[in-house]
């Protein structure tokens, strides 16, 4: 049979696996993509639309590592808008419908571009093991690909089930036949699984909306674009129609609720709280008389429409009747109904921080087979899975873990292998404790220096970092090089609080009512700061107090997550912890002190006899 | 341990380029952290450690004007601001690492009163860069500077414990009124803390409207006020815990002493320690009817010239300041005492009825402070003496069942903190959201340090079953 060798193997060709292979390729690992079909490397399989608040935080982060999702979202976006615009830079949340045909061609394009990256048609059957390593994989040809790490990021695969009214198709992706000894493999390490659900909503035919009575929402007069490389936007940009549901939408879906299987009982798993079936939305918020609908177009020279809000599992001529109650879609036609899909997903807590399978080296998850969903959160977790996975094959280890500190992709994965999920995980800006120093704005400052240090970062974004690096640190200084008193300052028109205390420029630029020009007429040698870079000093001097503040918090976790807990250490010994700590330890295998610490239970007397025992066996292990 | 060294390489590379957040990096600091490292009301000295950068501030603030290493010094402790004399201690310094803790530590060994800790504590506060430790703090910094070895770590966590069942005994002891309070807070700052992101998270949402963040503010004002007025209650869980203070005063032979072994010995009081001499107070902790009373027996108050004498006098007083009673006995019931002494928490004794006195009572009572006449010879009076005390102790400690009351310092500081956050969030502008909701961040992180974390997961839960989310 044939044998061909990689160092590294993504299995799945979604937003995940994208970023993965391609991540694991600039790494300098060869790599391998393995899809069922090329031409669908990129499909947006639900909503079109890229970013959002927190979402667009982690388009950012895998921006600042070199990643694709950014620059291909620049490309494809049809209606950027920057949410929560009236608010601080630091809850900005980038954001833009994208056109699926664009989309998947821009995808595609980075791809086909990626240097040591080869795409490989074809359905994986099973993996290889050699004396408990993931060796490679086997291809339903019977082809083997030998490779030291394989990323599975294979969505929802485990188990699917899709669900519309009483119907029940078992179904990978749809049109994919499962890989049932693929399964059976992950089923046969014993993993922790948990069930899930997720619904879509049906896709409706553009030409048949009323477009007329309609609200439309436009896209913003300047587009801000996702990638730090991007200056900006060309694409075309268009609006999306707002229509509401009816009393008479709500009256049919109560009637016919016995219908959906969600209140069937025929589905038991929990779906998102985030992203409720309208059946739940006119059930648990009975006393609201209508809700938003966005009327999304999925392409611009595409009429299929997603109406965003009204995901089912009704059956399909019920989802006809509710949606023709709502203005605009008298008429409606549905291209294809809407459902809902049961999965099986691996509890993230199997995984090590850098999204390795603890009992299976060499092999990495990412995406929603860890139980999450949105590509964004794809894409992150494939990022940080394929520089692991590049790292191990390289000889490394698999060790690069982002900070709750540094990143919201850090967030996101801390959360994942420490907590686990009850529903899918999504991410919202209220997840980082350091919100106002994790922003997108300063995604590459946060995480550019890392990529570059690991080698991810190719030599065109390195060299325009560092430009722009130099520019703050120049314009940083020059701003700190002059101050004025409240006096000297009145006489410039400022008016500033009269302590006597001398304000350097860069403390006046915080002032959200001290603009650069006029700083600029006090010192005019300010003119060599250009207005970008002021822009961002001015952001980082507006929560600079703030920042400063948290800095404590955040050196203490940083300390906490450094120290690592060996897999198989012995919670057992420590006999002075309480036997209800010791059991919570052994359970949950936090993998640093930071994890430990946020156990349910762990008080810091805990934590300091862990610690101690920590150092006792590790000085142990030393001199054994 | 290559995470720890590939991070290295990190911050290599991440100063080298130099990029703009190592100014915000540069300005980062540990904090300086203090304490009550003796137990609470029990002994004469009350030492307090201040670890950290700032240690060496805090003195130069606080007590001297030059730090020497390892050396000790009795100094005036002043507080840091106004200026105020606090207390005469014994401060001594000890530049890390060697140390206790690895860090630069000083010592203020202070008088063992509640009100001297208390004011100590409180100056402390604001030098800059000082704030109270949290349970078990100094150990697990004397842990990361290799202090400490596996047998002493337990030993502290056993420490760290019992000082938390004692916290959890005072809460119990307060019928859990003390919990239930709290946690009733938490639950108003979750939806607060969910109101308020859910105008961060979800403003492209239909069902949450700008009016969330104001409805917020709404909730907040009354659970400000609430904590506001749970901070102004005396301090009678302090009392409570260490005890209501009574001092004893007079001239040189009043028979202070022989007041305190007669009370000591009266069937009505149950001795529980006898604590060691502080230099010139002695004092007893007794039950009395049930109530713990702590007695001083302070030094003779007279005009005295002698420096020494002097310093006692002064310390006399200091103990009457924190003393929640204050017995100025005389002989003849007759002297005056000092203009400091505060009339309102004064009782006038005459402490010897059965010599022959000059006049009757009713010749020398004044108004302000009735006179009760004892005789610890006979036996005279006591027992309507430690009715009077008890009955002072009980008014104190009134309307325990009502409000509860704080049962730590360390309680007190977290709740001041969420007090002050509250109080930021609500008069700043909110235009600022962001900067609102970390202030609400801030407070529910101090609450939380009380009644447990705030955890996302609760706001995430308040939030979607209030709106409608998933457009």
């Amino acid at each position: 049979m044939a044998s061909k060798r990689f160092d590294v193997i993504v299995v799945g060709g979604g937003h995940a696996g994208c970023e993965a292979a391609a991540a694991s390729a600039r790494m300098g690992a060869a790599t391998a993509l393995v899809t069922h079909r090329a031409d669908t490397i990129g499909e947006m399989s639900c909503n079109p639309a890229i970013g959002g608040l927190g979402k667009g935080h982690l388009v950012r982060e895998i921006d600042a590592l070199d990643g694709l999702m950014g620059r291909v979202a620049d490309q494809a976006g049809i209606q950027f808008r920057l949410l929560n615009r009236s608010k601080g830079p630091a809850v900005h949340g980038p954001r833009t419908q994208a056109d699926r045909k664009l989309y998947r061609q821009a995808m595609q394009a980075a791809i086909a571009e990626t240097a040591g990256l080869t795409v490989i048609e074809g359905g994986v059957e099973d993996l290889i093991i050699d004396e408990g390593r993931v060796g490679g994989v086997i291809l339903s040809d019977g082809a083997r690909l030998s490779a030291a790490a394989v990323v599975l990021t294979t969505g929802t695969f485990l188990n699917g089930l899709i669900h519309m009214g009483d119907q029940q198709i078992p179904a990978g992706r749809t049109g994919e036949a499962p890989a049932l000894k693929l399964s059976d493999r992950l089923y046969a390490l014993g993993l922790t699984l948990g069930r899930l659900k997720t619904g879509t909503p049906a896709r409706l035919d553009g030409k048949s909306i009323d477009w007329s009575g309609l609200e439309m929402q436009d896209a913003d007069a300047d587009p801000v674009p996702f990638s730090f490389l991007t200056d900006r936007i060309t694409t075309r940009q268009i609006a999306c129609g707002i229509t509401r549901t009816t009393a008479a939408t709500h009256d049919i879906i109560r009637a016919n609720l016995a219908k959906s299987p969600m209140y069937s009982g025929q589905i038991g798993s929990v779906g998102p709280r985030y992203c409720p079936s309208i059946e739940d939305k006119v059930v648990r918020f009975a006393d609201r008389a209508s809700h938003q609908i966005f009327l999304e177009p999925e392409g611009l020279d595409d009429d299929t429409i997603y109406p965003n809000g009204v995901s089912t599992s009704l059956p399909v001529e019920v989802q006809a009747a509710f949606l023709r109650t709502m203005p605009g879609l008298e008429n409606v036609v549905i291209r294809r109904p809407g459902y809902a899909i049961e999965y099986d997903y691996v509890d993230p807590r199997e995984l090590t921080q850098a999204l390795e399978v603890k009992r299976l080296p060499g092999l990495f998850l990412a995406g929603q087979i860890n139980g999450t969903t949105g590509y964004e959160e794809a894409g992150a977790q494939g990022i940080a899975a394929g520089i692991n996975a590049a790292r191990l094959a390289g000889g490394g280890q698999a060790d690069v873990a982002i900070s709750r500190t540094e990143g919201y992709l850090g967030v996101m994965i801390d959360d994942l292998v420490s907590r686990g999920v009850s529903e899918p995980y999504r991410m919202f800006t209220s997840r980082a404790e350091f919100r106002l120093k994790l922003r997108a704005d300063n995604a590459d400052q946060r995480l550019t220096p890392l990529g570059i240090a690991l080698g991810v970062v190719r030599s065109g974004r390195q060299a325009a970092y560092e430009t722009k690096a130099r520019a703050l640190q120049q314009g940083f200084n020059l701003l700190n090089q002059f101050s004025i008193t409240p006096n000297e300052g009145a006489k410039h028109g400022l008016s500033l609080n009269r302590d006597g205390k001398r304000r350097t420029a860069y403390e006046l630029l915080a002032y959200p009512e001290i603009e650069l020009s006029q700083l600029r007429s006090i010192w005019p040698e300010l003119a060599e700061v250009t207005d970008g870079t002021a822009r961002q000093l001015e952001v980082d001097a507006r929560y600079a107090a703030y920042v400063r503040r948290q800095d404590e918090d955040v050196d203490g976790l940083r300390r906490d997550e450094a120290i690592l807990i060996p897999a198989d250490f012995d919670y057992a010994t420590i006999l002075s912890l309480s036997t209800e700590a010791r059991t919570k330890l052994a359970r949950q295998r936090p993998s640093t002190i930071a994890q430990a610490a946020r156990i349910e239970g762990m008080t810091p007397a805990a934590v300091l006899v862990l610690l101690g025992h920590l150092k006792a066996t590790t000085a142990a292990l030393k001199s054994a | 341990m290559l995470a720890i060294a590939c991070l290295g390489r990190f911050w290599l590379v991440w100063v080298a380029i130099s990029s703009v957040s190592a100014y915000a990096k540069a300005m980062a600091d540990t904090s300086t952290i203090f304490a009550l490292s003796s137990g609470a009301g029990k002994a004469g000295v009350a030492v307090i450690r201040v670890s950290g950068p700032a240690a060496r501030e805090t003195i130069l603030r606080m007590a001297a004007p030059e730090v020497l290493d390892r050396r000790a010094g009795f100094r005036r402790i002043v507080h840091p601001l106004s200026g105020t004399q606090l207390d005469s201690a014994l401060v001594l310094f000890f530049a890390g690492p060697r140390s206790e803790t690895g860090e630069d530590i000083a010592e203020f060994q202070v008088h063992g009163g509640r009100a001297v800790v208390r004011s100590v504590l409180e100056a402390l506060a604001h030098v800059p860069g000082c704030r109270m430790a949290e349970a078990g703090e100094f150990a697990r910094r004397a842990f990361n500077n290799g202090k400490l070895d596996l047998v002493e770590i337990e030993g502290l966590a056993d420490l760290v414990d019992a000082e938390t069942d004692a916290q959890r005994r005072l809460a119990l002891r307060s019928g859990g009124v003390l919990s239930t309070l709290y946690e009733a807070w938490r639950a108003r700052l979750i939806e607060i803390a969910a109101l308020t992101e859910a105008a961060i998270d979800f403003s492209d949402e239909g069902d949450v409207s700008t009016a969330a963040f104001n409805l917020a503010l709404t909730r907040a004002h009354p659970l400000l006020r609430d904590i506001k007025a749970h901070l102004e209650d005396g301090h009678r869980g302090e009392i409570l815990r260490d005890g209501f203070r009574v001092a004893l005063l007079g001239p040189p032979n009043a028979g202070k002493s022989s007041l305190l072994n007669a009370l000591a010995r009266r069937d009505a009081a149950i001795v529980s320690e006898l604590a060691g001499t502080t230099r010139d107070v002695i004092e007893v902790r007794l039950e009395l009817n049930g109530f713990p009373v702590i007695v001083a027996d302070t030094a003779g108050i007279r005009d005295a010239e002698g420096a020494i004498e002097q310093e006692g006098i002064r310390r006399s007083m200091s103990a009457a300041r924190e003393a929640n009673l204050i017995l100025w006995l005389s002989e003849t019931g007759f002297e005056s005492p000092p203009s400091e002494i505060s009339r309102e928490t004064m009782i006038a004794i005459r402490s010897k009825v059965d010599l022959e006195s000059p006049t009757t009572l009713q010749d020398y009572q004044d108004d302000s402070s009735p006179t009760l006449g004892i005789s610890t010879k006979t036996g005279a009076g006591l027992d309507g003496l430690i009715n009077v005390i008890t009955q002072q102790a009980s008014g104190a400690l009134s309307d325990f069942d009502d409000a509860p009351v704080i049962a730590r310092a360390r309680h007190r500081a977290q709740l001041e903190i969420a007090a002050a956050s509250l109080s930021d969030a609500l008069g700043g502008s909110s235009d600022d959201l962001e900067l609102r909701a970390e202030d609400i961040r801030r407070a529910a992180h101090a609450l939380g340090r009380i009644t447990g974390r705030v955890d996302v997961e609760d706001v995430l839960d308040q939030i979607f079953s209030r709106f409608c989310i998933g457009k």
